[in-house]
């Protein structure tokens, strides 16, 4: 089975590895790397919980390969507060508005509203709703997300 | 949107009650939780099933050679390797009727749904392990599959039918209440089948401490303790040497925590095989594999006066079981006749339930079991009734809920093995706040300005009577550590829904301490050796009573002892966080919780004293359930070009007797009502004439996004606190979800203008689309 060497950025720090090609980028975060935060809720790139920051910009972790992220930088869940004793506005608003239950969906509602707060650092709700709409949680019904969302939304401009 | 209810008059509390973060959420916004494919043992093996691709058939011969020689490949089980193990065994003791429809760990000879598993592939990685899967070639002589529980009934087994059982309860007299009817109201109605389909697929591992010689399922959810025993019995077994753990839970809503063959599976495979198995679900899997729910087919009628008071009620229904009897037997049934009268006064009452295997994936309990289905029934009818007889929805409803001066109320049913006995409501009450804070008359006007301009609009309304707090026991433990920390242990679980929290919330208010200082132990049957777990809206009920017991009694026996050290009576003594003062005289000698701990730490005194360290275990009974109730208000609009249907408002008041966190409450109800209306509009598990399963991705099986949940008002009431626990608390789990197919048909309804026009679930655009085509097609012939 072919394998090749990458060498990736995850959350800051330089990563060179031996991958199998077949293997997935969250499969390599969540395995090889032990960043589990990253979950697969469906593997088929609808559900949104394996939603990863390359680059700065979204990716279905399970719908790309490990060796897709050679030379680039990867941001997860796990890299997402400014350092280990503070949160980023996001997490804290979740946390505040009740914007999560079981805690599965969460990794990637917040990296996917890091992409859309850094687009557009003031939106409406209907725009948070359309910016969510491709990750499902099945536990919140979404209100307390739209809810933080707005809330770290504002925080993140008052902050700048 | 929320909205708080009036507070009554009643005792301050400190954090009981309160919106209170959640203990939980720390880790998981980090992604620091642990689900159980986070986990991982050194040494383990990685486990894929095999699955029949064919509905119906006799395995003829099942063909390993090849995949046994693929790479890292170490095991692989078929139905011969593990021909020893039993069928899998009901939770409950169950009719002896539905013994034969037990599902095997593998397909011996015949298999009955796509998707059942008939060999089992053991690799040294998950990719190595699904690559051997694939080799495994299984030759299956197809049978004709049985798709319609509604069809005359074929033939499971030899002189076995595919109706092993009939169930009915009812009382009065039925064919004397029918003659003497005013009108009788007769409707044929049906609901899809789904499923809570959490986001977490299932998973399991499985380990065997050969050292130890202890057998360990790691990824436990809902009922560990209960899971325990049935495992235990399973592999004949001392409960002592089985023991489950929980993870982190990616939503359980009634599927997940049953125990299924690849619960099994991986604890036969690890003792077997000697090292850790470890399996873990994808999604296709999970859509044919892991429990479906909802299927079934009325006939409702009912008999009323002039006034469209019920006189009497029979419901004959069919239930579309899938293709085996899983861990629950015939609940979901049982549950829809026991709870299908709701809230009304019905004088006569008859529910037949036919129990139904049919060659679809096996079905079983789904957050608001039978009453998702009942609710529809019943409120469907009640909206036939109002339209029979030319009179308002609202007020059919009103004539014939139960008035609380009759509280309790008998029912003469039962459900899930307890006399169903309406505790305490203020039904017509909570009916006339919520269409009052819903705008109900005035949004009658706005609708018919609307329709005027062409819209398909339109309001919807059901009520609901949930049940909760499922008995009969659970037992904590209480203890506080010299450094004034507190640790709840409890028979709990936690899906997600913030037991932990509210646990904290009920012990910190009870004891005096902060609740972030406490520590909730749940699902660890290590621990504990009685509990239940989390289903049937029970945990905060029963588990969350019973930690109000063992916190007193931990606050009973801190006073006695610092009344000896303070010199004051234990009565003039307060905690207040975690501190022991006199009351009223805050500068006067104080001894902390720590200290007391310390000194009533083991030792001769302690033994004497028959109290080793400040710990004290409570115990909670209950007899009978307790039963929240609700109303659910739609405000919808039809497309009338593509039958969409567009939910622009959606209420729910929800009787909660007592909300510990009305946040975590709030959060419960919201989540249901989405659950609700995908089962409503959009989730559906369809299969082919042949048995092939249709909606096996999240493009086929529809979850609703944030697009389709609208911004939920939740009234949580607080009129009836339960008479039945000392704390008032009715389960607030179900009722979100319980009433929204109901009150969505009847907005449907009212907004194309064609009463009784929904009769099934979903409403998909499509059903939308021809009622429209019909309307117009009629009164086009009308007007020609």
């Amino acid at each position: 089975m072919d394998s090749r060497d990458i060498v990736v950025t995850v959350n800051g720090i330089r990563h060179e590895a031996t991958v199998k090609t077949r293997v997935t980028l969250a499969d390599f975060l969540r395995h090889q790397l032990e960043l589990t935060g990253t979950h697969l809720g469906c593997e088929h790139g609808v559900c949104g919980a394996c939603t990863v920051l390359v680059d700065g910009r979204t990716a279905r972790s399970c719908l790309m390969l490990a060796v897709q992220a050679h030379g680039h930088e990867i941001r997860t869940v796990e890299g997402i507060a400014p350092n280990a004793k503070e949160l980023h506005p996001l997490q804290t608003a979740f946390q505040k508005h009740h914007g999560l239950q079981c805690g599965f969906c969460t990794p990637g509602m917040l990296t996917t509203l890091i992409e859309f707060l850094h687009d557009n650092p003031d939106p409406t709700e209907a725009e948070v709703r359309i910016a969510i709409s491709g990750n499902l949680c099945r536990c919140t019904g979404y209100q307390g997300i739209v809810d933080a969302a707005l809330d770290a939304a504002k925080t993140m401009r008052n902050s700048t | 949107m929320s909205i708080q209810a009036a507070p009554s008059q009643r005792k301050e509390t400190k954090v009981f009650g309160k919106r209170v973060p959640r203990l939980e959420d720390l880790p998981l916004v980090k992604g620091l939780g642990r689900f159980v494919a986070d986990l991982s043992f050194p040494h383990q093996l990685y486990m894929r099933v095999v699955r029949s691709p064919i509905a119906h058939g006799t395995i003829t011969r099942i063909d390993a050679d090849e995949a046994r020689k693929a790479p890292g490949v170490v095991a692989i089980w078929t139905h011969a390797d593990i021909a020893a193990y039993p069928l899998i065994d009901f939770r409950d003791p169950s009719a002896e009727a539905l013994m034969p429809y037990r599902q095997p760990l593998l397909a011996k000879d015949r298999v009955r749904y796509v998707g059942e598993p008939i060999a089992v592939v053991f690799a040294e990685s998950a990719y190595l392990a699904e690559d051997a899967a694939d080799l495994v070639f299984a030759e299956i002589d197809e049978l004709p599959p049985h798709m319609d529980a509604q069809a005359d009934c074929a033939s499971f087994a030899p002189g076995i039918s595919t109706e092993p059982i009939v169930l009915k309860q009812g009382f009065g007299d039925l064919p004397g209440a029918f003659a003497s009817a005013h009108c009788v109201v007769e409707l044929e109605l049906s609901i899809g089948r789904h499923s809570g389909v959490p986001m977490e697929c299932r998973g399991a591992i499985g380990r065997y401490d050969a050292a130890q010689d202890v057998l360990e399922l790691w990824g436990a959810a809902k009922v560990p303790l209960r899971n325990r025993e049935t495992m235990a019995r399973y592999f004949q077994r001392s409960s002592a040497s089985v023991q489950l753990y929980e993870l982190h839970v990616g939503g359980g809503f009634g599927v997940r925590g049953e125990l299924y063959p690849e619960d099994f599976l991986v604890c036969a495979a690890s003792m077997t095989l000697g090292r850790p198995i470890k399996w873990i679900e994808d999604r296709r899997e999970h859509l044919m594999a892991t429990n479906q729910s909802r299927e079934q087919y009325h006939r409702v009628r009912a008999a009323v006066d002039q006034n469209g008071r019920i006189l009497a009620l029979s419901d004959v229904f069919f239930h579309d079981q899938g293709a085996y009897v899983r861990t629950h037997g015939a609940r979901v049934a049982d549950l829809t006749i026991g709870m299908l009268p709701g809230p009304y006064h019905v004088p006569v009452y008859q529910g037949i339930g036919h129990f139904r295997l049919t060659n679809k994936t096996p079905a079983a309990t789904y957050r608001s079991p039978g009453r998702y289905e009942g609710s529809f029934v019943r409120e469907r009818l009640v909206d036939a009734i109002a339209a029979k007889l030319g009179l308002d929805r609202i007020e059919v409803r009103r004539r014939n809920l139960i008035p609380s001066a009759d509280m309790p109320y008998t029912r003469q049913l039962g459900a899930l093995g307890t006399e169903v006995v309406l505790d305490s409501g203020d039904y017509a009450g909570l009916l006339q706040t919520s269409i009052d804070r819903f705008g109900w008359d005035e949004l009658q006007k706005t609708i018919r300005v609307r329709r005027a301009q062409g819209e398909f609009v339109g309001a919807g309304i059901a009520m609901f009577l949930e049940k909760s707090g499922m008995g009969p026991s659970d037992s904590v433990t209480v203890s506080v550590d010299p450094m004034g920390f507190v640790e709840v242990v409890t028979g709990g679980a936690s899906v997600g829904q913030g037991f932990e929290t509210a646990m904290a919330q009920i012990c910190a208010e009870t004891l005096g301490v902060d609740y972030r200082r406490i520590r909730v132990v749940h699902g660890q049957t290590d621990r504990i050796r009685f509990g239940i777990g989390a289903h049937a809206s029970r945990a905060t009920v029963m588990t969350g009573n019973a930690v109000h017991a063992a916190a007193t009694n931990v606050r009973d026996l801190a006073l006695k002892h610092a009344s000896v050290l303070l010199q004051a009576p234990a009565e003039l003594l307060d905690i207040v966080d975690g501190i022991v003062v006199r009351k009223g005289s805050p500068s006067g000698p104080t001894i902390s919780l720590g200290q007391l701990s310390r000194q009533l730490s083991p030792g001769p005194e302690a033994i004497a004293r028959g109290t080793n360290g400040l710990s004290c275990e409570g115990w909670f009974y209950a007899d009978h359930m307790t039963y929240p109730y609700g109303v659910h208000l739609a405000l919808v609009r039809v497309d009338g070009e593509t039958g969409q249907v567009f939910v622009e408002r959606y209420m729910v008041a929800s009787d909660v007797g007592r909300a510990v966190n009305p946040m975590i409450v709030e959060g419960q109800v919201v989540g249901g009502v989405a659950q609700g209306l995908g089962g409503a509009l959009y989730e559906q598990f369809r299969y082919s004439d042949t048995g092939q399963p249709l909606s096996l991705n999240f493009a086929e099986y529809l979850i609703p996004t944030a697009h389709e949940v609208p911004d939920v008002e939740v009234i949580v009431a607080e009129d009836a606190p339960s008479p039945l626990n000392p704390l008032g608390i009715k389960g607030a789990g179900e009722g979100g979800c319980t009433g929204v197919g109901a009150a969505i048909a009847s907005a449907v309804d009212d907004a194309i203008g064609i009463p009784g026009a929904i009769t099934s679930l979903p409403i998909t655009p499509a059903k939308l689309k021809a009622l429209l085509k019909n309307r117009r097609d009629n009164s086009n012939g009308d007007s020609t």
